[in-house]
């Protein structure tokens, strides 16, 4: 194991959507669509754009890295307490599309970002709760 | 080298000084006398352990007269919280809101 300061770890989450990948890459790559699923945001499928993620708890400065239409897509994500990037990728399957995800990072410092993540994550997943909840 | 959460977890093994601990957490600030009251061990005992989680940094002391009272550092659990188990549980929300959209949309 590496100093805990510099240590990169990866989240993976992958899961098998019963629609075709062309569908999901919209909704991935439009921003009134990425708005309904994951943040505001100003996201344009261009290699080395800049964009941000808002939402009311603070945001996410993005730069688009891979663009591969209804194959692949990735972009740092970056916080005031996590640098990493987040890649995902669309395999095309015969009832559909495995979707996965992987963020992969680390933290620059540990100690702020446990402060975030007690004090404003429990908050935005309720927010986020309430907006799910309306959309129905 | 040794990681903190080492310490962390070889300090919370014992169950004697993993309840101080808890009691602690749950009552704020102790004495010596009160948490030997309720820990089923000595007093020479609850001292011993309240020292073990000193200097793993989970508890502080104040001296008040001649009482000291104990008191929990909460932030000396952060190491066990990775970033990548809260990020795991906002993906899955993520991945949840994303099939919702998919089912709504046209095609």
């Amino acid at each position: 194991m590496t100093n805990a300061a510099t240590e990169t770890l990866s989240v993976v989450v992958e899961r098998e959507i019963p629609h075709p990948p062309e569908k999901i890459w919209r909704a991935l790559t439009q921003p009134h669509l990425i708005a309904e699923w994951l943040m505001k945001n100003d996201f344009e499928a261009r290699e080395g754009h800049r964009f941000n993620l808002t939402a009311d708890w603070g945001g996410v400065d993005c730069v688009v890295e891979t663009v591969e239409p209804h194959r692949a897509l990735s972009y740092a994500w970056d916080t005031k307490d996590l640098r990493s990037t987040v890649s995902w990728t669309l395999t095309p399957t015969s009832t559909g599309t495995l979707l996965r995800m992987e963020q992969e990072g680390f933290q620059p410092d540990q100690k702020p970002y446990y402060q975030g993540a007690t004090v404003g994550w429990p908050r935005f997943i309720s927010e986020l709760e309430r907006v799910v909840a309306r959309l129905d | 080298m040794q990681q903190p959460h080492d310490i962390l977890f070889r300090t919370l093994a014992d169950p004697t000084r993993r309840a101080i601990f808890e009691r602690l957490c749950r009552d704020g600030d102790l004495t010596v006398g009160v948490l030997t009251a309720g820990a089923g061990v000595s007093q020479p005992a609850v001292s011993k352990h309240l020292g073990v989680l000193k200097r793993a940094g989970l508890v502080r002391d104040r001296q008040d007269g001649r009482q000291t009272h104990y008191s929990v550092q909460i932030d000396a659990l952060a190491p066990l919280v990775h970033w990548t188990k809260e990020m795991k549980s906002f993906w899955q929300n993520r991945f949840d809101d994303l099939e919702d959209l998919l089912n709504r949309m046209d095609q």
